[in-house]
């Protein structure tokens, strides 16, 4: 059986590169077919923002990967519900909020993790 | 065991420092290394053009010495290497660019290389950050 792999993103969209590249480790395992999930903790969870602008940094908007990961098979998407609130966040529909005892329960359940 | 090692940090920082010094305990140890895969600005840990003053550890080096001693798969994520102007011979050529700054023994290769070492290891260990 195929290991489960949990990627934890903690960067801000438009903080570099560092958000896209954890999200395109989730994607190319998705195209594996691999069991993986994606939690959004920290500054991470910036990438849920609503009404983003992209073009207002230069940047390529991120939130359109965000939303494609359910087109991958990716369903296991999370967010640290307090790094949500600590960021006057609300909770997306794009991601399941978790506290922390959850987020523990969480890294328990998966085999590997890579944080970025 | 079988050790998976991901390397998210440039050769200048402490933990591409420590990463080294894990893959050489793990092979001390009588263990085996799946893949190196350098992603991030790990790719800079790769690169063959750093210039490090003589009285200063000269990490790329010893990752590359590393890597040809024991002949282990060393890949470097092509994505990220190229957005950091890390560049092979081939992808210099392609991109008609003047510098090449990644030789062998380091292989450039996709995310599909990680998710792959991570699947053949026992353990996956990441070095990033300070």
């Amino acid at each position: 059986m195929a290991k489960s792999l949990l990627v934890i993103s903690r960067q801000a969209p438009w903080s570099g590169p560092s958000a896209r590249e954890a999200l395109d480790i989730v994607l190319a395992g998705g195209a594996f077919d691999l069991p993986i999930g994606l939690l959004l903790l920290d500054d991470g969870v910036f990438q849920l923002a609503p009404h983003q602008d992209a073009k207002a940094v230069q940047q390529k908007d991120l939130s359109a990967n965000l939303q494609a990961l359910g087109l991958f098979g990716i369903d296991d998407v999370f967010a640290c519900s307090h790094s949500l609130a600590a960021r006057g966040l609300v909770h997306s529909t794009l991601a399941q909020p978790l506290d922390s005892a959850a987020i523990t329960q969480l890294i328990d359940r998966y085999d590997q993790v890579i944080t970025l | 065991m079988k050790f998976a090692i991901a390397l998210f940090s440039a050769a200048h920082a402490p933990s591409s420092r420590r990463a080294l010094l894990f893959a050489k305990a793990a092979l001390a140890g009588g263990h085996e290394i799946v893949r190196l895969f350098f992603y991030q600005d790990g790719v800079y840990s790769a690169s063959n053009a750093i210039v490090t003053p003589q009285d200063e550890q000269d990490i790329a080096r010893q990752w590359r010495e590393l890597v040809s001693a024991h002949q282990l798969d060393g890949v470097v994520c092509i994505a990220a290497a190229l957005r950091r102007g890390v560049l092979n011979h081939e992808e210099a050529t392609r991109y008609q660019r003047s510098a090449v700054n990644l030789e062998a023994p380091w292989a450039l290769s996709g995310l599909g290389q990680l998710h792959d070492a991570a699947q053949a290891a026992d353990r996956l260990i990441c070095f990033g950050g300070p």
